[in-house]
């Protein structure tokens, strides 16, 4: 009886296998789940055309081409490891408690393998410690504050592309290089922790570098004033030869616009660290002449190579505008993100979220906007190298255009390992290899 | 001297902004006593109403003057149709019920409208700069002035006049004047308010469209624009007491100058004196500087 019990039904189980069996095999795999990806940026408010649009931007063309297999070697694999993405689109706007209810929900109630957004410091400060709370993989795209990995150390927080330090000491740099009989300079910063950061870098960068050039006009008009009519007469009525500005946006493009009914750049040199972001609009209303960043190489101060055109050609045939910074970051972001997975995907199968987090630490690639070391906060923070030019309108190709380019390594404009942005620069960026 | 002469432009320039951004606002809550927030979307719509105007003058080969004009014009047909819908579709609605609903009200339409912009101009930022740099610029001894700047003293010194006259000789404006001071009495006397609050609506509305118009060469016409302006606009009337156009002119005065002179001399309080002198000026009179003694009803 016990022979029976056992041997009827693995009969039934061996006929029902042998039916089922090729049936089944016929059958094409069953395709992988997607990879979510949480993609956050101001998709409406007054970061958004300068910043938030142009990342979404550049996160979806970079997405498609991926999952298309079209990007070049080492991206050509489809997808991330073979496995297409799926992007959901999350506006940043919105109070900061507002912007953690929407990364819990994309974490929680989405269910995405990693998070990929943020441009405003505060949005990624606040983000940070719930990110590591949900031990949910993010890596911030835009946001500057090195306070971020400088704070402690993070496990599940990265970010490939540089801290804002570099764009001061960057733009230190190339105004000392440019201007060696430089005396005096003045700043004109938005009053919230993005400009006073931006000049105190800058400032401190100057104070090593020319510490014989006086800082002479300090100014920081509220965010959006709009009218910058008596600032511009204060800067008129100084003596300086340059003024250093992060402005950005409707803001840069007010002061520009004011300043140049004025005669203002005719009379001192215009610093503009994000100028990038707005040389496509504004065109010929740029001023020839005014140092242009764009928070690292990227757009026209990015190198020649397969991944930048690669990246430049989709996205401008996409959109009928070459990309601007945030897109190359956002481009950069999602390349790291790649890497880290199909590093830690190696062994096979899905990694978690720990063995991505794991792969991410420490690596090195190359891409559209040059060659990333995640070398700061215990592997977690990228620098690259950075690169400042002055702006020309070509009047012939009608085209704008930076020119007289100067690149500084990563190691020149990034503090070593370990030390803190602001303790670096105030005790002489020791350690810079220049 | 420089400095002294640097802070009187300034803040003359800086006033004139302020007024014709608060004159529609002052307007509309001294005849309606609505704190009208849609205030900012009138400024936003007149400011990208004026963009695409000037986008089509600058393509086309019109004399700078008619381009102007155009900008001016366009924005203000924005403003009275959106004046005239809002009002007559809206408000009309809410008309008696507690202010902090209807400023809740205006407050909703705002905040819709900001993404009506969207859906109409996209995220982008437009450029209207053609009018300033056609007007040039003037030396002044060591100071380069806009000339586009003294035709915005002008223009506030204009609509400051015109309100004045209207209010004071012309018969709608006497109307409005006892609207003002009471609506049930001049509702008892005939006057037709319903109709008074419909046109003092739009022209507040279009007043604030041409605010935006202005200012749209000056500025980058971009999301958020419409914010910025409602906040000082506020100060301003406050400062000088709500509904008072004479308030709203001392106000900004007062604002622009102090304003000015900060930049100039201490930077760092930049930020701090527009809403340090809304805070003194309400100190010492709580209603602005600008408000009659009211008459206690029985």
């Amino acid at each position: 009886m016990p022979h029976h019990h056992v041997r009827i039904p693995f009969a039934l189980a061996a006929l029902a296998a042998f039916a089922v069996t090729p049936a089944t095999a016929q059958q094409p795999a069953a395709p992988a789940a997607p990879i979510k990806l949480g993609i956050v940026s101001f998709l409406t408010g007054p970061a958004a055309s300068p910043f938030g649009i142009p990342g979404r931007n550049g996160a979806e063309i970079v997405i498609e081409s991926l999952n298309a297999g079209k990007g070049p070697p080492p991206f050509d694999k489809v997808g991330f490891g073979g496995t297409k993405v799926e992007a959901k689109y999350v506006d940043e706007a919105g109070t900061v408690a507002n912007v953690v209810t929407e990364f819990r929900n994309l974490v929680q109630r989405d269910q995405v393998d990693a998070v990929i957004g943020y441009i405003s410091s505060g949005s990624c400060l606040a983000v940070t410690p719930v990110a590591e709370e949900l031990k949910a993989l993010t890596v911030f795209y835009d946001c500057g504050t090195p306070r971020i990995f400088e704070e402690k150390p993070r496990s599940y927080v990265f970010r490939v592309s540089p801290h804002a330090t570099m764009d001061g000491v960057g733009a230190a740099r190339y105004l000392v290089a440019k201007k060696k009989d430089l005396t005096s300079f003045s700043g004109i910063n938005q009053n919230y922790a993005w400009g006073q950061d931006s000049w105190r870098d800058f400032l401190g960068a100057m104070k090593v570098l020319a510490p014989k050039a006086t800082p002479d006009k300090v100014l920081f008009p509220k965010l959006f004033a709009g009218e910058y009519g008596a600032e511009i007469s204060t800067l008129l009525t100084s003596k300086s030869q340059a003024v250093h500005t992060s402005f950005w946006d409707g803001d840069l493009e007010s002061f520009i616009y004011q300043q140049s009914a004025r005669g203002l750049d005719k009379r001192m040199t215009i610093v503009a660290t994000t100028g990038e972001a707005a040389i496509w609009r504004m065109r010929d209303k740029m001023p020839d002449g005014t140092i242009i960043g764009a928070r690292g190489a990227n757009g026209p101060l990015a190198r020649e190579n397969a991944y930048q055109k690669w990246f430049h050609d989709i996205y401008t045939d996409r959109y009928n505008t070459p990309p601007t910074y945030p897109a190359y970051q956002m481009a950069q972001s999602i390349l790291g993100v790649k890497i880290a997975y199909e590093k830690a995907a190696a062994g096979g199968g899905k990694p978690t979220t720990d063995q991505v987090a794991a792969a991410f630490k420490g690596i090195e690639f190359e891409g559209p906007a040059g060659r990333v070391k995640m070398a700061l906060g215990d592997g977690h923070q990228g620098i690259t190298e950075t690169a400042y030019g002055t702006y020309r309108f070509n009047k012939q190709t009608k085209q704008p255009e930076v020119i007289d380019i100067i690149r500084f390594p990563a190691e020149c404009v990034n503090p070593p390992p370990g030390i803190d942005a602001d303790k670096w620069i105030a005790d002489g960026m020791k350690g810079a290899k220049c | 001297m420089l400095t002294a002469a640097a802070i009187l432009t300034d803040g003359l320039v800086y006033a004139a902004y302020l007024f014709i951004v608060a004159i529609g606002l002052t307007l509309i809550f001294g005849v309606m006593k609505i704190l009208n927030v849609t205030h900012g979307s009138f400024y936003a719509f007149g400011a990208y109403g004026a963009a695409t105007a000037v986008g089509l003058y600058a393509n086309g080969d019109w004399p700078p003057v008619l381009g102007f004009l155009t900008m001016i014009a366009l924005a203000m047909a924005i403003g009275l149709v959106m004046g005239l819908i809002l009002e007559r579709g809206l408000l009309r609605l809410v008309y008696g019920k507690d202010e902090v609903v209807i400023v809740l009200v205006t407050y909703a339409t705002f905040l819709i409208l900001e993404d009506v912009i969207v859906l109409i101009w996209g995220p982008q930022s437009y450029a209207a700069y053609q009018p300033m740099v056609a007007a040039g610029s003037v030396q002044i001894g060591e100071l380069i002035l806009s000339n586009y700047d003294i035709l915005l003293v002008a223009i506030a010194i204009f609509l400051a006049v015109l309100a004045y006259w209207s209010l004071k000789y012309t018969r709608y404006g006497r109307l409005l004047t006892t609207v003002i001071y009471d609506r049930e009495t001049a509702a008892a006397f005939g006057i037709n308010v319903t109709l008074v609050y419909t046109v003092t609506f739009v022209i507040g509305a279009m007043l604030g469209a041409l605010g935006g118009a202005v200012m749209a060469p000056k500025i980058a016409v971009t999301l958020g624009i419409g914010v910025e302006v409602i906040v000082l606009a506020f100060a301003v009337v406050a400062i000088g007491g709500m509904g008072s156009i004479e308030g709203a002119l001392i106000g900004a005065l007062i604002v622009g100058v102090c304003r000015a002179a900060a930049v100039h001399l201490v930077p760092q309080l930049e930020l701090f004196v527009i809403y340090g002198v809304m805070a003194l000026v309400l100190v010492v009179r709580p209603y602005g500087l600008f408000v009659r003694a009211q008459p206690r009803k029985i």
